[in-house]
């Protein structure tokens, strides 16, 4: 069966080859309708240089794995249209910045989920012996609001990549643990509050950020996590006041 | 901090633009507990604030961290208490 040649003519694009030291190579590919930045990858990988490594899985805007920087911004791949980002016919993809370069443009993802480890992004469960007994939880409330706001991140690092105090500070826990923090902070079924802001108070945590606002410029899902840090602050400076930390 | 910075902005604009020359203005500020009160706040809080921010800008910018900086930056808190309170006294 062959494949219909629906291409209309030829761009070139530049590809990141090699780990933290490398260089751009360009590779000529064709240019068709609705073309995105991972159809375009796909193809160097698939037709012209099967050596290219990059990581994709849903291809439709819901996984978040194919997360590079595109022209300089961070963005998802399979959602990011060729003629949307085409400065002057000029395509560059790198990998994403903060984190160490495997190969090509894949990146350890292994620092940006330590963070959020450190940060304690995790579920407290209160040691209630009694089964029966569970939080209620009020949608309506102004906290279930805040951590509603926040719990579609998927962990893309788009917004880590985005952040310059994680480019500057390389202990700064990041965007997307801080913002995790503060859904659990709200969340009236999480029995560790003290822990978390604990965590998070230091000088790796909430009180680095800058307010740049680049992860809610950047973030594919719409979430603010500025907003989520700002919130951190304030719980973090009531609770030093009230001799809880 | 930003209420305090706003009104010594307005108080400076006030005095340049209004050609107060030096009498005149400590006519009006000598012997004020209010004035006094003010700008004391308005030293306390800036020698809080400014070793906080220039630790952490020379944390990111330079190489310099650990406790030397620490220190550095609670002995320029120390030298604005000191300078903001001969400023202040000079003017009550």
């Amino acid at each position: 069966m062959t494949v219909e040649d629906t291409s209309t003519g030829n761009f070139v694009v530049e590809i990141w080859r090699g780990k933290d030291s490398g260089e751009f190579v360009s590779y000529d590919v064709p240019k068709r309708a609705s073309q995105t930045i991972l159809d375009v990858v796909s193809h160097v990988q698939r037709r012209i240089d099967p050596s290219l490594s990059y990581r994709f899985a849903c291809r439709v805007g819901m996984c978040g794995s194919c997360a590079m920087t595109v022209n300089g911004v961070p963005r998802w791949t399979c959602r990011t249209h060729v003629d949307r980002v085409a400065k002057d016919g000029h395509i560059r993809v790198e990998p994403l910045r903060n984190l160490p370069v495997i190969r090509d443009l894949v990146v350890d993802m292994a620092p940006f989920f330590d963070k959020w480890q450190r940060a304690t992004g995790q579920f407290i469960p209160s040691d209630s012996e009694n089964k029966q007994a569970f939080a209620q939880v009020e949608p309506d409330s102004r906290e279930r609001q805040e951590a509603d706001a926040g719990i579609e991140c998927i962990g893309c690092a788009v917004c880590y990549s985005a952040c310059d105090v994680v480019a500057w500070n390389p202990e700064y826990l990041g965007p997307a643990a801080l913002n995790r923090v503060w859904t659990l902070v709200n969340d009236s079924r999480d029995s560790g509050r003290t822990e978390h802001l604990a965590a998070v108070a230091g000088d790796a945590g909430c009180h680095q950020c800058h307010s740049h606002q680049a992860c809610m410029t950047y973030c594919p899902k719409d979430l603010n996590p500025t907003a989520a840090i700002a919130g951190l602050k304030r719980a973090t400076i009531k609770s030093v006041l009230r001799g809880e930390l | 901090m930003a209420p305090l910075v706003i009104i010594h902005l307005i108080t400076m604009i006030y005095a340049i633009q209004g050609g107060l020359s030096a009498q005149e203005i400590l006519a009006r500020t000598e012997g004020s507990t209010l004035w006094g009160a003010v700008y004391g706040l308005f030293v306390v809080a800036v020698a809080v604030h400014a070793p906080i921010g220039l630790r952490t800008i020379i944390r990111e910018m330079t190489p310099w961290t650990g406790r030397t900086l620490d220190v550095a930056a609670i002995l320029f808190g120390a030298v604005v208490i000191v300078l903001g309170a001969r400023a202040v006294g000079a003017l009550i």
